[in-house]
C-alpha cells in the first residue's frame, strides 16, 4: 500500500490548480452564472490538455489514468470553474473506447470540440438534464438499443435550463441534430455503464474538492469575523462541527481515489466502490458547505458571499446523477446481486 | 497510488488466520464475553509463542519487524475474530512506551516479560475527579527517601484484576501548574495497601475503581523525570491513538449479511431482499470502507516513518462514532428482534448486534472522547483557537 501521489500526479495538479488560483475566483464564478460556463477559460483549459490528457496514448491523447483524471477533478472541484471538465474528458474517453465508429468524432475532441454524456437513458428520443448539453458540440446518449452521439451546432444547441447549481444543464432532443450510432446492443449498454461509472468516479472526487474549498471557506470567516469579543472560530460548537466536516471529507477523498484507482486497476468491487464513494463525497460536501454557509451567518445567505456558489453545487452536482438512496440500492446491488437473481 | 495491503500483509492474514483457527477457541470468546475480563492468559501466552506479541518489534527484541501494514492486517484478523485482547494490547502498548522513556533497568525487567505474555499492565490516568482532563490528576505520590508513597484513587481501571502493574500518573508537585507536576510509576498491583473494587458495565466489560493506600514504590519503578510525567503520557498516548474501531464494525456487517442471507422475513424472501435491510448495509459497508482508509492512512504515514497526529484522532473519531451509528441502526433494522441477546435462540446474528450497540458507546468515550478528539483536530488540523482556558496550578 502508499498513499503518496507520484511525481507526475504531483507536477499535474500542481499546474492545474496554480492555473484555477490565477483565472478563477468567487468573483469569475458569479460573473458566468446563470448560465455557468466561460468560453475562453475553457478554450485556455482545452489548449492546456485538460480533455485530451485523459485520451489513451494510442487513440492520440495523454494516456492518463482515472485516478490520475480523479486528482485533477479534485483540484477542478476547489475551484468550482464554469467549465463542463467531467462530462468532456468521461465523453471524450468513451469516444475513444468505441473504437472506429467514434474515430472521427473523438478527433474534432482532440481538437478542442466538447462533448457531454447524458446521464440517464433517453425517452421517446429525448435525453433529459444532461449536464453540459447547452454548451457541447456533441451529445452521447443511450436511446434505446443504440449508443448515439448527435452533433449540434451551435444554433442547434438547445437552451440551458434555470438549475440550482448553474449548470450548463439542458433537454436534449435527439431528432433535431445530425445522428450517429456509436454502438449496438450489449456493447453499448457496456461501454454507456463504463462512461457513467467514470462520471460518477470524478464528479466524487470533484466534490471533495469542493468541499474542502468550502472548508477553507468557512475556516477563514470564523477566524475573521468576532462576536462576543472572541472569534466565532474559539466556539467549540463551531470548531467541532468543521471538525467532524474536515474528517469525513479526508474519508471522502481516500475512499474516491480508491474508487478511482479500482476501476484503473479492474478490482471486482469497483463498482460497489465508486457508488460509495460518489454519495459518501456527496454527503461530506453537502455537510460541509452547509456548515460552512451556517457559519457565516446571515451573511452566507447573501449572493455576494462565495459560500453559497459552493451551497448550491454541492447538492446539484450530486442529485443530477440520482437519489443517494437509490445509489445505495445500486450499491446492494453490486454487494449482493440484484434482488430476484437466482 | 496503491491500495492494496500487499502480499506480505495478505500472507500475514492467512497465517494469522491459520493461528486463530488453532488457538481462539469459542471457549476463549466466551469466557470473555461472560466475565466481561476481555484478557485471557492462554491466548495471550499463545500470541506471544507465535511471535504476534513482538510483530512490529525489532530483532533484537526477538521481534519480527512487520511493518504498519502487516500490523493492521494483524488487528483485522484479531477483530473479526472478537479476540479478547484488551489486556495485551494495553501491555504492550506500555512497553513500547518504556522502550522510548523506560530506563535500561525496566527495559530488561519489563518489556520481555510484556512480550513474553508473562504480565499484564493496566492504565491508571482516570479518576473520580479527572477524565478528560487527565492532567488534574490528583492521586499523590510523596517521596521518602528511595521509595515513594502513593495515595489516591483511580477509575476505570481496566483488568486491575488482572495485572502485575499498574502505569500510573500521580501528582508529585502541587505548587506548579498541572502539567507540570506530574509523574509516572509503574506500581506493582501487590503491593500492599491497594483495593480493587469490580465496576460493572452497560457493555458487558468488567472494570474497576482501585484505592491505594500509603503504597510503597521503589523510586526504581518511577518512569522518566519526577515531575515530567505529561511528557511520558504523550508519549504513551502517541500509541494508543489511532485505534480505528473499523475491524470491530466489519465483523458485525458480515455477521448480519449472513443472517440476512440464510433468514426468511414474513414475505417467505430472504432478507437481503428486503430493500431497507440493503440500504442499510450499503450504507455500513461505505462506512467501513471509509473508516478503513483513515485507519491504513496512519498506517501510510507510520510506513513513511511519520506519526500521525491528527490522522490518528480522526480515525479515531470517525471509527468509533460511525461504529455506533452501525450498530444502532443495524439493532432498528431487526425491529422487535433487535432486542434479543446473544444466548436467546432466536436471536438475529446470536445476538451480537445488541451486544455491539452496548458496547459500541464505550468507544466513543475512552481512549479520548469524542469532544477530545474534535478538539484536537480543530485547533491541530485546523488551526482554530484553543478552547480550553489556559493551566492553572491546582490543589494549592
Ligand atoms: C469501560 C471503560 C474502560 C476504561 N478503561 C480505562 C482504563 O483502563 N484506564 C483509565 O485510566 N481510564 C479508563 N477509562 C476512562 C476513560 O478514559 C474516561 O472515561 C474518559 O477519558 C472520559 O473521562 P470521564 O469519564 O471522566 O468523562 P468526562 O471527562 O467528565 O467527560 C464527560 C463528558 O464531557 C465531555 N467533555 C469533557 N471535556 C470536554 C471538553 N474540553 N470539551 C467538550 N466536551 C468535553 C466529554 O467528551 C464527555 O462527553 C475507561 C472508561 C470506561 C467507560
Amino acid at each position: 500500500m502508499d498513499l503518496s501521489l507520484t511525481e507526475d500526479q504531483q507536477t499535474i495538479t500542481e499546474l492545474f490548480a496554480s492555473f484555477f488560483a490565477k483565472e478563477c475566483d468567487g468573483e469569475f464564478v458569479r460573473e458566468a452564472e446563470p448560465l455557468g460556463h466561460h468560453d475562453e477559460l475553457w478554450a485556455k483549459l482545452i489548449e492546456m490538455g485538460m480533455v485530451s490528457m485523459g485520451v489513451p496514448a494510442d487513440a492520440g491523447g495523454g494516456g492518463l489514468g482515472l485516478l490520475d483524471l480523479a486528482l485533477v477533478a479534485e483540484v477542478y472541484g476547489s475551484s468550482i470553474a464554469p467549465v463542463p471538465f467531467v462530462e468532456a474528458v468521461v465523453a471524450a474517453r468513451l469516444l475513444a473506447a468505441v473504437g472506429s465508429s467514434g474515430s472521427e468524432l473523438l478527433a474534432s475532441v482532440v481538437d478542442g470540440s466538447t462533448a457531454t454524456i447524458a446521464l440517464r437513458p433517453a425517452v421517446d428520443r429525448s435525453a433529459r438534464l444532461v449536464p453540459a448539453a447547452a454548451v457541447a458540440d456533441i451529445v452521447i446518449a443511450l436511446d434505446g438499443d443504440e449508443l448515439v452521439a448527435v452533433s449540434q451546432g451551435a444554433s442547434n444547441r438547445p437552451t440551458a435550463v434555470k438549475n440550482l447549481g448553474s449548470g450548463p444543464v439542458a433537454n436534449v432532443d435527439l431528432t433535431l441534430s445530425a445522428r450517429q450510432v456509436l454502438a449496438v446492443g450489449n456493447e453499448a449498454q457496456q461501454l454507456y455503464a463504463t462512461a457513467l461509472l467514470e462520471w460518477k468516479a470524478l464528479t466524487a472526487s470533484a466534490l471533495v474538492g469542493l468541499g474542502r474549498e468550502a472548508l477553507r471557506i468557512g475556516l477563514q470567516y470564523v477566524m475573521e469575523r468576532h462576536q462576543f469579543g472572541v472569534p466565532i472560530g474559539s466556539f467549540q460548537s463551531v470548531q467541532h462541527r468543521f471538525a467532524d466536516d474536515a474528517t469525513a471529507l479526508d474519508a471522502a477523498g481516500l475512499l474516491a481515489r480508491k474508487a478511482a484507482w479500482s476501476v484503473d486497476e479492474g478490482e471486482p468491487d469497483a463498482v460497489a466502490l465508486v457508488s460509495q464513494g460518489f454519495i459518501f463525497a456527496s454527503e461530506g460536501a453537502q455537510r460541509t458547505a452547509g456548515d460552512s454557509l451556517h457559519f457565516h451567518g446571515g451573511y452566507g445567505f447573501m449572493l455576494e458571499y462565495d459560500i453559497q456558489l459552493y451551497y448550491r453545487r454541492a447538492k446539484a452536482w450530486s442529485i443530477i446523477w440520482d437519489d443517494p438512496r437509490r445509489e445505495l440500492a445500486r450499491v446492494a446491488d453490486a454487494l449482493y446481486g440484484p434482488v430476484g437473481a437466482a | 497510488m496503491d491500495f492494496r495491503m500487499g502480499e506480505k500483509s495478505d500472507e500475514f492474514a492467512k497465517e494469522v488466520a491459520d493461528f486463530l483457527d488453532e488457538h481462539l477457541t469459542e471457549e476463549v470468546v466466551m469466557e470473555a464475553h461472560e466475565t466481561g475480563t476481555v484478557h485471557n492468559w492462554g491466548f495471550y501466552k499463545a500470541m506471544a509463542d507465535a511471535g504476534y506479541t513482538r510483530a512490529a518489534w525489532p530483532k533484537e527484541f526477538g521481534g519480527q519487524e512487520r511493518d504498519p501494514f502487516e500490523m493492521a492486517a494483524l488487528s483485522d484478523q484479531l477483530n473479526l475474530r472478537h479476540a479478547p485482547t484488551d489486556g495485551s494490547s494495553v501491555t504492550l502498548m506500555i512497553c513500547s512506551t518504556l522502550r522510548h522513556v523506560g530506563t535500561p533497568e525496566q527495559q530488561a525487567d519489563i518489556i520481555p516479560r510484556g512480550l513474553n505474555g508473562e504480565i499484564l499492565i493496566c492504565l491508571g490516568y482516570s479518576e473520580p475527579d479527572s477524565g478528560s482532563d487527565a492532567a488534574a490528576a490528583a492521586t499523590r505520590a510523596d517521596r521518602d527517601g528511595d521509595e515513594w508513597v502513593i495515595n489516591g484513587q483511580k477509575m476505570f481501571t481496566t483488568l486491575a484484576h488482572e495485572a502485575d502493574y499498574v502505569f500510573m500518573l500521580t501528582r508529585t508537585n502541587h505548587d506548579v501548574p498541572k502539567h507540570k507536576g506530574l509523574t509516572m510509576f509503574l506500581v506493582p498491583m501487590d503491593a500492599e495497601g491497594i483495593e480493587i473494587q469490580p465496576v460493572h458495565t452497560m457493555g458487558g466489560e468488567r472494570t474497576n475503581i482501585t484505592f491505594y493506600n500509603d503504597v510503597k514504590v521503589p523510586d526504581a519503578l518511577r518512569v522518566g523525570d519526577v515531575d515530567a510525567g505529561w511528557g511520558v503520557m504523550r508519549v504513551a498516548l502517541t500509541f494508543e491513538r489511532g485505534g480505528s474501531m473499523m475491524g470491530q464494525s466489519v465483523r458485525l456487517v458480515r455477521l448480519v449479511e449472513e443472517w440476512a442471507k440464510e433468514n426468511l422475513a414474513p414475505n417467505g424472501r430472504p432478507w437481503i431482499e428486503d430493500p431497507l435491510v440493503r440500504e442499510r448495509l450499503a450504507r455500513a459497508n461505505m462506512l467501513n470502507n471509509a473508516g478503513a482508509l483513515l485507519g491504513l492512512r496512519s498506517a501510510d504515514l507510520f510506513n513513511r516513518g511519520e506519526l500521525p497526529g491528527v490522522e490518528g484522532s480522526m480515525s479515531k473519531l470517525f471509527s468509533s462514532e460511525k461504529f455506533l451509528a452501525i450498530c444502532e441502526d443495524l439493532v432498528d433494522m431487526l425491529g422487535p428482534e433487535g432486542v434479543l441477546q446473544h444466548g436467546e435462540d432466536d436471536a438475529p446474528s446470536a445476538g451480537w448486534v445488541e451486544h455491539a450497540m452496548r458496547h459500541a458507546v464505550v468507544t466513543t468515550i475512552y481512549g479520548g472522547t469524542s469532544e477530545i478528539q474534535r478538539g484536537i483536530i480543530a485547533e491541530h488540523g485546523l488551526g482554530l483557537p484553543r478552547t480550553r482556558k489556559s493551566d492553572r496550578a491546582r490543589n494549592s
